[in-house]
């Protein structure tokens, strides 16, 4: 399959369920042709509601929507969503209201647009928020699985998508598992977890990294909350060393989540990959590059990492 | 009408001593609000939502989402008057493991329909129940309280913006107009004025009432009801601190709860007022 965003993945995937969940009701914020709402928009138009730039009250709504027993999407880019961060807090997390926010364009991986359009510190916010659950699909499959497990489970979940392409890494036959990593290669040396766009270029370093007789295990992590403890601890008994890799600031993120495991169960040293400061405008592939995103950079960092 | 305004007098008047005798033993919250708002609960949980312990979750029952959160005692107050929370619970407020939290919060008592106190929130969602309504074709009602000063926040314009565009004439906000909030006066602190001709800019159906007076706050209700097309704003006017003197619009009175001696004060000017409703109901009788 080519490449393909997994905002649009999710978008095909709302329209399905629309059509199988009567209950689905969707939520955007003048952006349904950037987060793909609109496709569901077209086809069930009466459960489509435009709210405007507005998000607080776009968020609220869904709250309300919620609580009357409707299943509410409410979308936006991630960055515009935890600028809301007040009305998740109370109206969604505290009112345990049945809502599924759905963050598109996160990470540098936007590109031109610049800091400003770049979800990059929303996983930190939304896993800090009890009731709420964070996940981040990686390509095309785990997308429209992780949508139509969302639309079914009970609680708020944050869904964070990317804007740009991104290759398949899982098989056709894929069985997306809430909350359970997903080992897509092993390895004794190292484990890599990564998480959503960078999965990919974690799996091409590890495969650069096999050259140079490196054996790194790689670990999709689609579920940053709640994390599997489990498979993270096991893998730092077995390969020791651990690297995380995300598109996400490295503060409250994947890495974090990772290393909060393993400090209270089986402390081992971790190199966090991801955004230390702000992104900045440019081509997702020259960000990539510059940030220590790509393939090529990850294995340069868990080169020296193993050391 | 099930009961009558003297009726409905006497209630209110009971639940503003329990509201004094809550606040005393919490030792702190917010008594100005809670006063304030209490003919509007009243009017709302008799004669409008008739609120049960056997509808207090139905599916199809009429919604009352309290956003101005720190009036909760007035809410609580008026759940145990309805049968919904025992009578002694009431007296647990801001207790530690007590279901009456400080501000409400539907994680701890599912009646209060949604967790509110961090303020502008709860018009956005009584709109989304509202119009979960609209598209299941139920019959239910959906009714706001709002803060004035609360009416500063930015989220609640957006809702107020929003809620004419879908129509929704299953849904009434209220705003408890009793002109003050912690730093003082509304208008010194930001004015809302023009409120009416703002809000009748934004497309709603305006009344403007005295928040007290039950004739018209049930006349309010009931032409709210009849609006088609449009969801209905009430400027319910109130004062701060109703029912007990030296509370009453005092700002000071906002969010401190009364001690022993001033708690003895105001509830013998209760005591005083229900003993008059009282002895007019016998002269009628």
């Amino acid at each position: 399959m080519p490449a393909k965003a997994t905002r649009v993945s999710f978008g095909e995937a709302l329209e399905e369920l629309g059509e199988k969940i009567p209950d689905i009701v969707v939520l955007d914020a003048d952006l349904s042709k950037s987060t793909m709402s609109i496709k569901f928009a077209k086809k069930f138009p009466e459960r489509f509601f435009e709210m405007g730039i507005a998000e607080q009250n776009m968020i609220g709504t869904a709250a309300g929507l919620a609580l009357a027993g409707k299943i509410p999407f409410a979308c936006s880019f991630a960055c515009f969503l935890i600028g809301r961060y007040e009305t998740i807090r109370m109206s969604v997390a505290y009112t345990n209201a049945n809502v599924k926010l759905v963050g598109t364009h996160a990470g540098i991986g936007i590109g031109e647009d610049g800091y400003s359009q770049m979800g990059l510190e929303d996983i930190a916010l939304m896993r800090a928020l009890p009731n709420v659950s964070v996940v981040q699909p990686c390509d095309d499959i785990e997308t429209k699985q992780a949508v139509e497990y969302i639309a079914t489970h009970e609680g708020p979940v944050f869904l964070r998508l990317t804007r740009q392409a991104l290759e398949d890494v899982n098989p056709p036959d894929y069985k997306f598992n809430f909350g359970k990593g997903v080992v897509l290669k092993d390895g004794k040396d190292v484990t890599i977890f990564a998480t959503g766009g960078v999965v990919f270029n974690s799996l091409l370093a590890a495969e650069e990294l096999e050259k140079d007789g490196i054996s790194a295990r790689v670990v999709n992590i689609h579920t940053i909350k709640p994390i599997d403890e489990e498979l993270v601890i096991k893998c730092a008994i077995e390969t020791g060393r651990i690297v995380t890799v995300e598109d996400h600031n490295i503060v409250g993120g994947l890495g974090s989540a990772v290393m909060e495991v393993l400090s209270e169960n089986y402390p081992v040293k971790v190199k966090r990959i991801g955004i230390k400061k702000f992104g900045e405008s440019g081509s997702p592939k020259a960000l990539y590059e510059k940030y220590g995103l790509d393939a090529k950079s990850i294995a340069k960092t868990v080169r020296e990492f193993l050391k | 009408m099930e009961n009558s305004i003297l009726d409905l007098k006497i209630i209110a008047t009971k639940i503003r001593i329990d509201i004094i005798k809550m606040l005393n033993l919490a030792g702190s919250g917010h008594p100005g609000g809670s006063l304030s708002c209490v003919e509007i609960l009243v009017a709302l949980f008799w004669e409008k939502i008739k609120r049960t312990p056997e509808n207090a979750l139905d599916p199809d029952r009429d919604r009352f989402i309290l956003s101005k959160g720190h009036g909760v005692p007035a809410l609580y107050a008026v759940l145990a008057h309805r049968g919904v929370i025992p009578y002694e619970e009431i007296f647990t407020l801001r207790k530690i493991n007590s279901r009456l939290q400080g501000h409400p919060s539907r994680l701890d008592l599912p009646y209060v329909e949604a967790s509110t106190g961090s303020l502008g929130q709860g018009l956005s969602i009584a709109q989304g129940i509202a119009l979960a309504g609209k598209i299941d074709k139920k019959n239910y009602r959906v009714y706001c309280l709002l803060g004035d000063g609360e009416m500063q926040e930015g989220q609640v314009w957006e809702a107020i913006m929003s809620a004419p565009k879908f129509k929704l004439d299953n849904l009434c906000a209220i705003v408890d107009y009793n002109k003050g909030q912690i730093d003082g006066y509304v208008k010194d602190v930001m004015n809302i004025e023009p409120l009416v001709d703002k809000l009748r800019a934004f497309n709603w159906n305006v009344i403007e009432i005295d928040g007290h007076d039950f004739e018209q706050i049930l006349s309010a209700l009931d032409e709210a009801e009849l609006i088609k097309g449009k969801p209905t704003f009430i400027v319910a006017h109130t004062i701060k601190g109703k029912g007990v003197s030296f509370m009453e619009d005092n700002h000071e009175w906002h969010g401190k709860a009364p001690n022993d001696e001033e708690t003895k004060i105001a509830l013998k000017e209760l005591e005083e007022q229900l003993n008059e409703l009282l002895s007019q109901k016998m002269e009628v009788k």
